[in-house]
């Protein structure tokens, strides 16, 4: 009888650079395709955005990096989520991913990586499609 | 987890069982009436601080420097934030959060963001059971943040013991406070942005509207204009005083928090004075009424919508009405009388 389930995605820049257009750009789209998006803004650590992503019980994280320390970042949140014993969050990220790094992150858990050029519609789908609960 | 370790969890309040309990009520999943009645019990012992104000009056900033003040001293506070849910396509962008973040690595204050899924008022529907999670789970305070109102958005009123009305200079003339509606329910007006021009005049029409309410009628209490100057702090309300309460007038700056704890302190004390002079009890019991006759109402309009008979009638009620066979009231009765018979 689960009559008002909706799709809960945290939208979140972790590290230091400022750029947070492609984050509201995603933020935007995900919200048109119906889901509640919360998003948590610039600068954020990765104990914030596991923290902000457990109190907010959301279905998704989805994180933006375009300074280059996502190899360090993105693992580092996988980590803190384990350690929290969350296996239920599918966790995305975006931004200016060398390719060469894709299939690290992959193996560390991150679902899917987006890079300039992916469409707005392939993240809602590809969403829909892998949420863990 | 089934739901009955969720609530054990969340009442010892393990943040994950407190979070998957709300999304439990919210979403209205499988068991959450059983859930819910479990915790029920617990509650009533926070004290609930509705923030409401239009959009952009700094509602977000002062319940993040309200929290921080609440934890100063040493209590623990739980924050409900509720954005407009899109009429269009069902979605949100909630972004309250995104001002309070620095207290996301604190294990006293709890944030939950809530979109208002299709519920007018100024919050959403499970809102209430969503304040009533954190109450259960021990949190001191919790404070509602409601979406940005216009005029007529009061429910705020039948949820908060305390309602701090937000206002800012610029953003109309005299009438507009004393139209009838939110200007009616604030406990405690806060006139944010206090360095802006037309700070004083805010005040004054405000302090205006009060006094012509007289005996108004207000959330039930009268207005008895008799206490000292407006922007009376906690300090200078009397709490033994047998009059009825005045709601200050607070200045603030939330953005450098220069005003926030006297708006902590008011809010304090006009439940010292609910408590002493019984309203507290009369206030709760007219959130429960409007609770319980909601309830009944959504349940006797699900029995309405969710029966296919009933569905079948209404068509054949509605060709009718549309055809001028049959006036909408008679009509009405008529589908009534299919359910409750």
């Amino acid at each position: 009888m689960d009559e008002g389930r909706k799709i809960r995605v945290l939208v979140a820049k972790p590290g230091l650079d400022g750029h947070d257009r492609g984050a509201k750009v995603v933020a935007r789209a995900l919200r048109d395709a119906g889901m509640e998006v919360i998003y948590t803004g610039l600068r954020q650590t990765p104990e914030q955005i596991v923290a902000a992503a457990i109190q907010e019980d959301v279905d998704v994280v989805a994180m933006s990096i375009l300074s280059g320390a996502h190899n360090y970042l993105f693992p580092r949140v996988m980590q803190l989520l384990r350690e929290r014993g969350v296996d239920d969050v599918l966790v995305v990220g975006g931004g200016i991913i060398p390719d060469e790094d894709i299939p690290g992150l992959k193996e560390c858990g991150i679902a899917e990586v987006f890079t300039p050029g992916a469409s707005t519609a392939d993240t809602v789908k590809f969403i829909r499609e892998n949420i863990k609960r | 987890m089934d739901w009955q370790e969720i609530v054990s969890r969340a009442l010892a309040r393990d943040i994950r069982a407190v979070s998957r309990l709300m999304s439990i009520v919210e979403d209205r999943r499988s068991g959450f009436e059983a859930a819910y009645a479990a915790i029920y019990p617990r509650t009533g012992r926070a004290h609930v601080i509705g923030i409401t104000g239009p959009p952009g009056s700094g509602k977000s900033t002062l319940v993040d420097k309200m929290a921080a003040e609440y934890r100063g001293r040493g209590k623990t506070v739980g924050i409900v934030a509720v954005d407009p849910t899109s009429p269009f396509t069902g979605g949100a962008l909630l972004g309250d959060r995104l001002r309070m973040q620095r207290h996301s690595l604190d294990d006293g204050v709890f944030i939950r963001s809530m979109g208002t899924r299709g519920h007018l008022g100024g919050v959403a529907r499970a809102t209430s059971g969503v304040v009533d999670v954190l109450d259960a789970a021990g949190y001191d305070y919790v404070l509602i943040e409601t979406v940005g109102v216009g005029q007529s958005e009061v429910e705020i009123a039948s949820l908060a013991d305390t309602v701090a009305l937000v206002q800012v200079p610029g953003l109309g003339d005299d009438i507009q406070v004393i139209k009838a509606g939110v200007m009616e329910i604030g406990d405690v007006f806060v006139v944010n942005k206090k360095d802006r021009p037309g700070v004083e005049r805010v005040v004054a029409e405000i302090r205006m509207a009060l006094d012509l309410a007289g005996n108004g009628p207000g959330r039930g209490r009268a207005y008895v204009g008799h206490h000292g100057p407006t922007g009376a702090t906690a300090g200078t309300v009397d709490a033994t005083e047998a009059a009825p309460w005045r709601p200050p007038i607070l200045q603030t700056m939330a953005e450098s928090g220069e005003g926030v704890a006297e708006v902590c302190d008011t809010c304090d004390a006009h439940i010292c004075r609910l408590a002493q002079d019984g309203a507290l009890v009369e206030r709760r019991l007219r959130r429960a009424k409007s609770e319980t006759m909601q309830i009944a109402s959504d349940l006797i309009w699900r029995g309405l919508a969710d029966d296919p008979r009933t569905l079948e009638a209404a068509e054949g009620l509605a060709w009718k009405v549309a055809r001028r066979e049959m006036d909408p009231y008679a009509a009405g009765w008529s589908l009534r009388g299919l359910i409750v018979d």
